[in-house]
């Protein structure tokens, strides 16, 4: 890249069902927080954070436009505010853009959403194209569940190896105070959980979530400016596959291996298990960490399953996955992609405690987004020595 | 929980009813009761009318053939992503295929046509390259398998839409 992007300050709030909070107030929040981290403002002169971007989805809300009733928590009284209504990897990827785009120096990216305020399934049901595939009463996780009986029977990936993505990321979260649902598992309890859509289990779902989460990123000079512990921003990629899933091979993930390329081939990235320290990646379910780590790069196509098992992508591992414990943990929807990105922010700012992967220096950001990960959002960062 | 048929997709107008449980008194939050519902006209356009007007009157399956790669759509779709053309030409595609992927869905929301379990699967049919995604009917999810052979059952009274397939179900035995 041309010009650097330094990640400045993250915050979250804590996640898990919020009945007694109103939207605003969620995104309020994780704001007030990062701002409170970093002593910065809303200003006007550069000396401050210039703009807002927000993501957030009309569906979920409840409303149209849907960050025009939560502008005032995102500090986006009378200021630019805009939003990006995807995973909020995509908000951040934009707002690396407009910064390299030299429009802004300074600019807040906040996700939000309270799925806990509707039926998410037809929220999911009405987000499938109308014609052929939302009559049939479909939502993601049944959807997803095709892809994993697929997944599963081309490449002989185990239930119980999915299940060890679960306990590996529900027992991460005990070591993260934002986690909504931190909890010792055993395979058992992975497999004896009710069936949701087989082979998919309550266990292999992430939980209702709600919560926030807030970044602030900057120039090089604003970063460094304002923390001692910038986090660059070296490779950003976004693709989009296909929407109906019947024309997908729901066992490749093209639109992520495209993701990642543009991202690795941007951050200089020859051997990503090699070179990346740690992964954030959005798995909505158990099996997608498996795959998605195949579309990343990180093992072969169809060795998900071995790389689990081998351990190399627990914490002290060889390439530590989802060390924050994941969206299995419990990470609303639009949240869950700058949720990654504030993990891997606050791991490489060694400020992960007992989640923490020793000496990372690199990691990966992933975000997904539409029923079967139609697109994928890849953004890589390092910190300096 | 009791199934409930959608006969068509909700209605939908705004509509905020106060809960019963708003009382400044009560420790439980406060809830405004909404809905989110309103009638759509989705215009399918030629190439999809005839998708529709094929399963209606004739019972057939069509699909639609890439003039570049030649992959054979079905559901049709007027433009190969890949290609970034147009697709032309009509092509009938088996009433049979491979289960190519399958589910049971054990829980219940109220825009599935069937109550729970409701199986679905994705079938690959004869002469088509893509998977088509619907329902599977007349069997045990326990016996299926990825590779079995699948027929469409029509329904008795259909209306130009993809229920017209009522399901899938293992062909041969019947």
């Amino acid at each position: 890249m041309a010009r650097r992007v330094g990640i400045i300050g993250a915050a979250q709030t804590k996640y898990g069902r919020k009945p007694e909070m109103h939207l605003q107030d969620v995104a309020f929040e994780a704001v007030q927080k990062v701002l409170q981290k970093t002593g910065l403002k809303f200003t006007e002169d550069g000396s401050g954070i210039d703009a807002t971007i927000s993501c957030s989805q009309d569906h979920w809300d409840g409303w149209t436009i849907s960050s025009k009733n939560v502008v005032n928590g995102g500090g986006g009284h009378l200021r630019p505010e805009e939003k990006v209504a995807e995973d909020g990897a995509y908000a951040l990827y934009y707002a690396a853009l407009c910064i390299l785009g030299g429009h802004y120096d300074c600019i807040l990216v906040v996700a939000h959403t309270k799925e806990s305020q509707v039926d998410g399934r037809l929220i999911e049901n009405s987000g499938l194209e109308p014609l052929y595939t939302r009559m049939l009463g479909l939502d993601f996780t049944s959807c997803a569940a095709l892809q994993a009986k697929q997944y599963m029977h081309t490449y002989g990936i185990s239930h119980e190896q999915c299940a060890r993505v679960v306990i590996k990321n529900r027992g991460n979260a005990m070591h993260n105070p934002c986690a909504q649902a931190p909890e010792i598992l055993t395979v058992d309890n992975v497999l004896g959980s009710p069936v949701l859509s087989e082979p998919i289990r309550l266990l292999d779902a992430k939980p209702t979530s709600d919560g926030a989460c807030a970044l602030i990123i900057g120039t090089e000079e604003k970063a460094k400016k304002w923390t001692d512990k910038p986090v660059w921003i070296e490779g950003l990629g976004c693709s989009y596959d296909r929407h109906y899933p019947g024309y997908r091979d729901l066992t490749d993930p093209l639109s992520l291996k495209e993701a990642a390329r543009q991202a690795y081939g941007m951050a200089g990235i020859s051997n990503p298990r090699g070179e990346i320290d740690l992964v954030e990646l959005s798995e909505y379910y158990s099996f997608q960490e498996l795959l998605w780590s195949e579309g990343l790069g990180l093992c072969e196509p169809g060795q998900g399953g071995r790389l689990i098992e081998s351990g190399a992508t627990q914490i002290g591992g060889e390439i530590p996955i989802n060390p924050s414990g994941g969206l299995l943990s419990g990470i609303p929807v639009n949240v869950a992609g700058l949720n990654r990105a504030a993990e891997a922010a606050i791991q490489l700012k060694g400020e992960a405690g007992g989640r923490q992967v020793d000496g990372a220096r690199t990691a990966v950001i992933h975000g997904a987004g539409g029923v079967c990960g139609q697109m994928h959002c890849v953004i890589s960062v390092r910190r300096e020595p | 929980m009791a199934h409930r048929k959608p006969t068509k997709y909700p209605d939908m107008f705004h509509l905020i009813t106060p809960s019963k449980r708003l009382n400044v008194l009560s420790k439980d939050p406060f809830v405004a009761e909404g809905r989110l519902a309103m009638p759509y006209r989705y215009f399918p356009g030629p190439v999809a009318t005839r998708f529709f007007v094929e399963l209606r009157d004739n019972k057939r399956i069509m699909g639609i053939k890439c003039p570049d790669c030649g992959t054979v759509y079905v559901p049709v779709e007027t433009t190969c992503g890949k290609c970034f053309v147009k697709t032309e030409e009509w092509i009938e595609v088996g009433n049979e295929g491979v289960l190519e992927s399958y589910t049971a869905t054990h829980y219940t929301i109220p825009v599935q046509p069937t109550p729970a379990p409701v199986i679905y699967g994705l079938i690959k049919l004869d002469g088509a390259d893509t998977d088509l995604l619907h329902l599977l009917g007349e069997v045990d999810p326990q016996v299926l398998r990825v590779g079995t052979r699948m027929e469409a059952v029509f329904r008795e009274k259909r209306e130009g839409n993809i229920l017209d397939i009522e399901y899938f179900r293992p062909a041969g035995n019947h």
